[in-house]
């Protein structure tokens, strides 16, 4: 019985035409904007945590600068030097704590020309710890030993042509670095990460050569003794630097972090244009909610002999209210539906956007509850908004209403 | 006329009164009616405009419940009931057909006339077999997916009389059938009401024409001022 109401419904709202469309708008935008923020979002979260995935979990990282997220290597006013890594290294929470410097620099192969990231490796223990806590590994070649000078180990990317360079850059080849002429002698395996997967690993004393650095140092990366407590650590390695570096808390040229920190920070603003967008689609989905009950309002009045003429024949007061109930109800589903469509295409598209360009190989988070919740929800908040025209409809008197 | 002395009343309005309210002033639009329809007659109810015929066709046919009186309709008193029941009883009891022929616009004819139907909660495929067998009783099975807009004046009517019969009504309720039509298709949709009274419908005709009136009802009810001034029978 019920199929009936909605196969009456959909007639009456496809002979309305283009004002059923304009009025299916709002909850469309809003729905659209949902289904993709929630595809989209969960997707864009994943991206950029994977991006931090690849620094192993229990590891600090010490920057210097302020809360200012520049890539490193930048210039920063009072930069991290050698004295800073062996105040560090004497902190009893630390086990150890190595240095490692980044520079942007120019790279030249089969007569292209791209700018780039370098990273030092450093030697002896601080080596096999760096490669553990990576867990860096080649798919080609080696990884970089002590006394390696004049060797390279290239990020995934150079090896899957991604780097701009027009040709795959194979172990044994040649690669000119700042005008120096490197040999490749490993490609490391894929990490996901925009970051590690471009770039130039080599020797410390090579490094420090070509980029004449000095004792400045671009990240100081700590391995707790306890790796269950890193927020103590994080504690000890701020105090330890504020009285060094001679600042106030609050006032730190310098940034000590825990991945977990980071992501907590990055979450932060994800969180906050999540919320905002959320913001915005609610506006969208209540304005397009009072357009269902303006629309339905008219219609109850455009059809007041329609309703008389059904009441004649035998129309009850509930199933008149049924069917402009679930006229509105199916209102707010088709808006709902082709906002679910698009949005889960944004989604979608969005997400494959994503990952060819931070190259990393995120599922777009489209679920079937979010689809379901979000086509049950305009559903019934179409048929909310139809309540009151409905019940309005119901009310009308067969004589008034057929007379006119 | 009607098959052997059937004395059976379908429908009996019983010192009917009908008041409306207009300002201060009380109008009584149906000032005392009485009115017995035996099972399988044809009668009409005559009067000029202003003459309370429109208030006592809404009451006969359960559009609306009386000031004062009683209305029975199938030996049940339906001055007392709710809409909703109302409703329901002039759904199954009583087809309309209106000057105007008041079909629904988004719907083709055949949906047209399963409409009562589904109001009596019939399933789907009852009500397209219905609706296709009254459509051909009124010549119109070639028309059954066409849209109101799409015929002409007659064949509207002709789908309103097929959905009048829907619910296999004891009553055909008739408001100036031929109102909106000429004179020759007019003829066609009377004749319609004629066979069906012949069937053993009754009809009840409401219209201001005296010459329609005696031409086809057997008993005739004429109004004035709301009240019945005569009644005339036809002869034979």
């Amino acid at each position: 019985m019920i199929s009936d109401y909605f196969s009456i419904a959909f007639k009456n709202l496809k002979h309305r035409g283009i004002r059923s469309w304009l009025t299916l708008l709002g909850i469309f935008i809003g729905v659209m904007a949902v289904v993709a923020l929630m595809s989209l979002g969960s997707g864009l979260k994943l991206a950029v945590s994977s991006q931090f995935g690849v620094s192993a979990t229990e590891l600090i990282t010490v920057q210097a600068g302020g809360l200012s997220y520049g890539p490193p290597g930048s210039y920063v006013a009072n930069p991290l030097t050698i004295d800073d890594l062996e105040t560090i290294q004497k902190i009893s929470s630390v086990k150890q704590a190595i240095r490692r410097n980044m520079d942007s620099g120019k790279l030249e192969y089969n007569n292209h020309l791209i700018f780039g990231y370098a990273a030092s490796v450093p030697s002896g223990e601080d080596r096999k710890f760096l490669y553990e806590q990576l867990e860096l590994e080649t798919i080609e070649g080696r990884l970089l030993k002590d006394g390696d000078s004049g060797k390279v180990v290239l990020g995934y990317n150079f090896y899957a042509n991604k780097v701009g360079l027009e040709k795959p850059v194979l172990v044994g080849k040649k690669v000119l670095i700042q005008d120096e002429e490197f040999e490749v002698v490993g490609i490391a395996d894929k990490q996901g990460s925009l970051i590690y997967d471009n770039i130039v690993l080599m020797n410390e004393a090579d490094m420090k050569n070509l980029f004449n650095y000095g004792d400045v140092v671009d990240i100081i990366s700590v391995q707790p003794r306890d790796k269950n407590n890193l927020d103590k650590t994080k504690e000890d390695i701020e105090k330890v630097l504020r009285d060094k570096r001679d600042v106030e808390i609050g006032k730190e040229d310098f940034q000590v972090s825990t991945p977990e920190s980071s992501l907590a920070q990055i979450n932060k603003i994800l969180n906050g244009i999540q919320i905002f967008i959320a913001i915005v689609a609610s506006i969208s989905i209540l304005v397009g909610a009072i357009g269902i009950v303006n629309t339905m309002t008219t219609s109850v009045l455009e059809r007041r002999r329609e309703i008389g003429i059904m009441k004649a024949i035998g129309a009850t007061n509930f199933q008149i209210f049924i069917q402009f109930f679930i006229e509105a109800s199916l209102l707010g589903l088709i808006g709902g539906f082709l906002g679910a469509l698009c949005g889960a295409s944004i989604g979608f598209v969005g997400t494959m956007g994503i990952n060819a360009w931070i190259g990393a190989q995120v599922q777009p988070a489209i679920s079937f509850w979010l689809i379901f919740f979000s086509l049950l929800g305009s559903f019934l908040l179409g048929g909310l908004a139809g309540i009151l025209p409905a019940l309005d409809a119901a009310k009308q008197n067969p004589v008034e209403a057929i007379r006119e | 006329m009607v098959k052997k002395g059937e004395e059976s009343i379908v429908l009996e309005l019983r010192n009917v009164e009908k008041h409306y309210h207009m300002g201060d002033n009380v109008v009584r639009a149906v000032d005392g009616i009485s009115i017995k329809v035996k099972k399988g007659e044809f009668i009409a109810i005559m009067g000029p405009s202003g003459s309370g015929k429109s208030t006592a066709m809404n009451l006969v046919g359960s559009l609306d419940v009386p000031t004062q009186g009683h209305i029975f309709l199938d030996g049940e008193d339906i001055s007392k009931f709710d809409e909703s029941n109302l409703a329901q009883v002039r759904g199954k009891k009583i087809g309309f057909i209106f000057q105007s022929f008041n079909l629904i616009p988004n719907l083709t004819a055949r949906e047209n006339v399963m409409l009562p139907m589904m109001f009596q909660g019939l399933e789907l495929d009852e009500r397209e077999k219905v609706a296709g067998d009254l459509l051909k009783l009124v010549n119109l099975e070639d028309r059954m997916n066409h849209y109101p807009g799409e015929l002409s004046g007659g064949q509207r009517q002709r789908v309103a009389i097929a959905r009048a019969l829907a619910n296999d009504p004891d009553v055909i309720l008739a408001d100036e059938p031929t109102g909106n039509l000429d004179t020759k298709t007019g003829e066609i949709v009377l004749e319609f009401l004629d066979k069906l009274n012949k069937q053993g419908k009754t009809i009840i005709m409401v219209t201001h024409d005296p010459h329609l009136a005696q031409e086809h009802a057997q008993i005739v009810y004429w109004l004035k001022d709301g009240k019945v001034e005569k009644i005339t029978r036809k002869k034979k």
